[in-house]
C-alpha cells in the first residue's frame, strides 16, 4: 500500500510530468536553458516555472529558450526577450526597482515596526522594576494607621 | 504588580489606533487585490510595432496571413484555436464584426495540428479575410499571448494599439473597439 501511494505521488508530481524537449540540443545549451526556464513563469499555470509546467505554451517557450541559447544568446538576453513581451510578471523572481521596493523590503519594515513597538511597550515596566516609586506621605500615614488597626483586631 | 499595570496604562491612548490602522491598510490591499483577475497581465505590447511573422497556410489552396496584409488599414487580428472553447463563444460576435465591414478581420490559428483550424472554420463559419497557422507559438510568444482568444487592434502603420484578452462581447465591440477603430481611422497618416 505504502509503495503504491509513493508511486502515485511520484507519477503525478509536475517535475516528472513535464516533458523534456527532444534532445537535439547540446548538454551545455540544455543546462543554460534549464537555468533560464526555472526563473521564467509559465503564464498559463502561474505558479510553476516553464521547466515544471506541462502546459503546451510552456513547452513551446522551453523550445524557444533552447533555440535562442543555441543561437548564442546570453541568459540575460533571453530573459529580456521574454520580459519584453510578457512584462516583469514572467520573472518568478521580481526585479529590484522603484515599484517593487515595498515587496522586497516590506517584511523587514514590518519587523522593525514590530520591534520598536515591542521595546516601547516593555521599557517603562522594566524601569519601574529596577527603581520602585517611593511611597507618598499619605501612603506612609495610611500604612501606619492600618498596621495599628490590624494589631488591635 | 500595580506598578507594572500603571506603567503600561501610561502609554498614550493614540497608540491603540496603530494596530487597527495597520489592519485596515493590509485589509485594503487585500480587498483591492482579491477582486483583480490574476490571469490578465498588463500588456507590454500596446503602441509597439506588430512583430514580423511567418505563418503557415490553413490549407494548401489558401494563402497565409503576412504582416504586409496588416499595413495601410486598421485591422483586427484574432488569435484562436480549434481546441479553444471560449472561441466558440466569441465566434458569433466575430461573424457580426466581419458582416459590419467596419474593420479588416484576420485570424491566427494558434497551436493547431494541420487541418484542424480549417475544419473548425468550415464547421462554424469563417469570418476572417485571411488566416495563418501558428503551430509552434512563435507569433503567440512574440505577441505575449497567454491564452485564446486574444485580439489585437493594429493601426495603419502596423502598430498594436489595443489588446483584448478573452472573448469580444457585443458590448465591448460597441463601446470600446468600434469607437477606437473610428479614432484610429481619423488619425493623419
Amino acid at each position: 500500500m505504502k509503495r503504491l501511494i509513493v508511486a502515485l505521488a511520484l507519477a503525478t508530481s509536475p517535475a516528472t510530468v513535464a516533458q523534456t524537449p527532444p534532445a537535439t540540443f547540446t548538454p551545455e545549451v540544455e543546462s543554460l536553458a534549464r537555468e533560464v526556464g526555472k526563473s521564467l513563469r509559465c503564464v498559463v499555470c502561474q505558479n510553476q516555472s516553464i521547466e515544471e509546467s506541462n502546459a503546451p505554451l510552456a513547452s513551446d517557450m522551453r523550445r524557444l529558450v533552447r533555440e535562442r541559447i543555441a543561437a548564442g544568446e546570453s541568459k540575460d538576453a533571453v530573459m529580456a526577450y521574454m520580459t519584453d513581451r510578457y512584462g516583469n510578471f514572467v520573472r518568478l523572481q521580481p526585479p529590484l526597482q522603484m515599484d517593487t521596493l515595498l515587496l522586497w523590503f516590506g517584511p523587514l519594515l514590518l519587523l522593525v515596526v514590530g520591534a520598536v513597538g515591542w521595546f516601547a511597550y516593555l521599557r517603562p515596566a522594566g524601569k519601574h522594576d529596577l527603581a520602585p516609586v517611593p511611597l507618598s506621605d499619605a501612603e506612609v500615614a495610611e500604612l501606619a494607621r492600618r498596621m495599628e488597626a490590624g494589631g488591635k483586631a | 504588580m500595580s506598578d507594572v499595570s500603571q506603567s503600561r496604562a501610561a502609554l498614550p491612548a493614540w497608540v491603540a489606533v496603530i494596530p487597527v490602522a495597520i489592519l485596515l491598510i493590509i485589509g485594503g490591499f487585500f480587498a483591492w487585490g482579491l477582486t483583480r483577475n490574476p490571469a490578465e497581465l498588463p500588456s507590454t505590447m500596446i503602441d509597439r510595432e506588430m512583430p514580423d511573422f511567418a505563418l503557415t497556410r490553413l490549407t494548401p489552396e489558401r494563402e497565409a496571413l503576412t504582416k504586409q496584409d496588416l499595413i495601410g488599414k486598421v485591422s483586427l487580428v484574432n488569435v484562436f484555436g480549434s481546441w479553444c472553447s471560449s472561441c466558440i463563444l466569441e465566434h458569433p460576435q466575430l461573424e457580426a464584426i466581419a458582416g459590419s465591414k467596419q474593420v479588416a478581420l484576420y485570424g491566427v490559428d494558434w497551436r493547431d495540428p494541420p487541418g484542424a483550424g480549417a475544419a473548425w472554420l468550415a464547421r462554424y463559419g469563417d469570418p476572417y479575410i485571411k488566416t495563418g497557422v501558428d503551430s509552434d507559438s512563435r507569433l503567440a510568444i512574440d505577441l505575449g499571448v497567454t491564452g485564446a482568444p486574444e485580439t489585437f487592434l493594429v493601426d495603419r502603420e502596423g502598430r498594436i494599439r489595443y489588446k483584448q484578452v478573452g472573448p469580444i462581447t457585443p458590448e465591448l465591440w460597441a463601446d470600446t473597439i468600434l469607437p477606437l477603430i473610428r479614432k484610429l481611422e481619423a488619425e493623419p497618416t
